[in-house]
């Protein structure tokens, strides 16, 4: 039962330490060092946060998408793909949500409202709830097998959905709203900490899925040896 | 071994058949969309806005009680472990599929065009002549649309307690490019708003591509989804 030890590695660990460096220079950056706004002042000191959470949510779909792909087709079939997609789209809603509402506060304060109907933004929106279903149907119980072969093909139809959705609002609004970070706008030391803040968030998305996705696997096993575990407890019951 | 075109028109005709019995979508569902529809009016309360938004509203009310319907269509199959028999009984799941879809079609058919006349009567929306075509067209792809994804979903929330207020966060995510299209389409047929007939051809192709892609999708992944 050596299995049941801690969901840390010495690789994890290093990981674990360069995210905190990442992140601390994020912070200290974007809150000390970095240079008012001309237009937005302090205000655009929320992209630091807003952009690389964006970009770690598209990859965390990314990931479901392609790890249940994965473990539906026969020849790489495996748990292990189960998991990763499951823990990737937790971390995914979370990082979600942290741009969707990081993104409307800085919609307030530059554009005057918390939302917009430009088509990038409701597509985002129907990935997140989407993805929360999605959620909710890995938690419907059942055999593993049976949970991971329905969020594999329920991440697939989300494949088929996104698009789909994203092209009728495109249609249906098509006014886009202009990039709201200028090409070439970001000089120097800023562009240099928006980068670092994409490494940083993007080696907590692996840190994180690596720890969650080994705790699912632990809470698998209990889960499997629960039978083995009350059998032999009536046994010893009902020993003398 | 029976197509699976054979299985879905005896499924199909199964569904039917239990619906004509019971008459719960025309007793109940239909008395709650017309309900949905003076209940839209009492919220906006004002004659010129009725008119504006009346095709989305009739959309609004098919999309609401499509929800009802699918959980009916499953509820007949869960409650004495019907789609379990049929599973074991070696009937492929592209056939449950196709045929449950087909006769969730032809109910949600009648329902559409119950609330188009609802429209008529209450929020003073007219029909014109030339956008009859493509009012026909937007009802055929809009409903065949709204059953795949209804069935897909339902098959997958139909099972255990508790996975019934699981439906409509699935499903109303994934069945949203339907209401746009079909709405606009609408809008474009009956002149809505100064829309054109024109204007509403390109919707057709979007809700048409829905159709087939959930049509297909369904029909390749049903099976698995509902396997226990």
């Amino acid at each position: 039962m050596n299995h049941f030890g801690p969901t840390s590695t010495r690789f994890t660990r290093a990981l674990g330490v360069a995210t905190i460096l990442g992140l601390g220079w994020l912070a200290v950056f974007g809150l000390l060092l970095s240079p008012d706004d001309v237009v937005q002042g302090s205000y655009a000191r929320l992209l630091y946060i807003h952009v690389p959470s964006a970009w770690l949510a598209y990859l965390a779909f990314g990931v479901t998408g392609l790890a249940s792909g994965a473990y539906l087709w026969p020849r790489t079939r495996s748990m292990q793909w189960d998991r990763i997609a499951g823990a990737s789209a937790e971390v995914g809603v979370l990082f979600m949500a942290l741009a969707l509402v990081t993104g409307s506060l800085w919609g307030k304060v530059t554009w005057g409202t918390y939302w917009t109907w430009d088509s990038r933004l409701t597509t985002t929106a129907f990935l997140f709830v989407t993805y929360i279903g999605y959620l909710a149907v890995r938690d419907l119980g059942g055999s593993h097998e049976q949970r991971a072969r329905r969020s594999a093909v329920l991440a697939l139809l989300a494949v088929l959905e996104v698009p789909l959705v994203h092209f009728s609002v495109s249609w249906w609004r098509p006014l886009h709203q202009a990039e709201t970070i200028e090409r070439g706008g970001l000089k120097g030391l800023m562009l240099f900490s928006f980068f670092v803040g994409m490494i940083a968030f993007t080696l907590l998305y692996v840190w994180l899925v690596m720890h969650r996705q080994r705790l699912m696997m632990l809470n698998d096993m209990i889960d499997d040896s629960g039978l083995d575990r009350a059998l032999a407890e009536r046994r010893n019951e009902v020993a003398p | 071994m029976l197509s699976v075109w054979a299985i879905s028109r005896l499924v199909a005709g199964k569904d039917l058949r239990v619906e004509w019995r019971s008459r719960v979508v025309s007793n109940q569902v239909v008395p709650f969309a017309a309900l949905m529809m003076v209940m839209f009016a009492f919220a906006l309360d004002s004659d010129s806005v009725l008119k504006r938004v009346a095709p989305g509203l009739v959309w609004l009310a098919a999309m609401f009680s499509l929800l009802v319907i699918v959980q009916r269509a499953f509820a007949v199959e869960t409650a004495d472990g019907a789609l379990d028999a049929l599973r074991v009984a070696g009937v492929r799941g592209a056939g449950i599929f196709v045929g449950k879809a087909l006769a969730l079609a032809a109910q949600l058919a009648v329902l559409e065009l119950i609330l188009l006349g609802a429209a008529i009567v209450l929020y003073d929306t007219h029909l014109v002549g030339s956008g009859i075509a493509l009012l026909a067209c937007t009802y055929l792809t809009a409903t065949l649309g709204l059953s795949f994804v209804g069935t897909l979903y339902g098959g997958l929330a139909a099972g255990a307690k508790g996975r019934e207020t699981l439906l409509p966060l699935l499903m109303l995510p994934v069945a949203a490019p339907v209401l746009i299209g079909a709405t606009r389409a609408t809008e474009a047929a009956l002149g809505t708003a100064g829309a054109t007939t024109s204007d509403g051809w390109p919707w057709i192709g979007l809700l048409a591509l829905f159709a087939v892609a959930f049509g297909i999708g369904g029909t390749l992944a049903f099976g698995s989804l509902i396997d226990e």
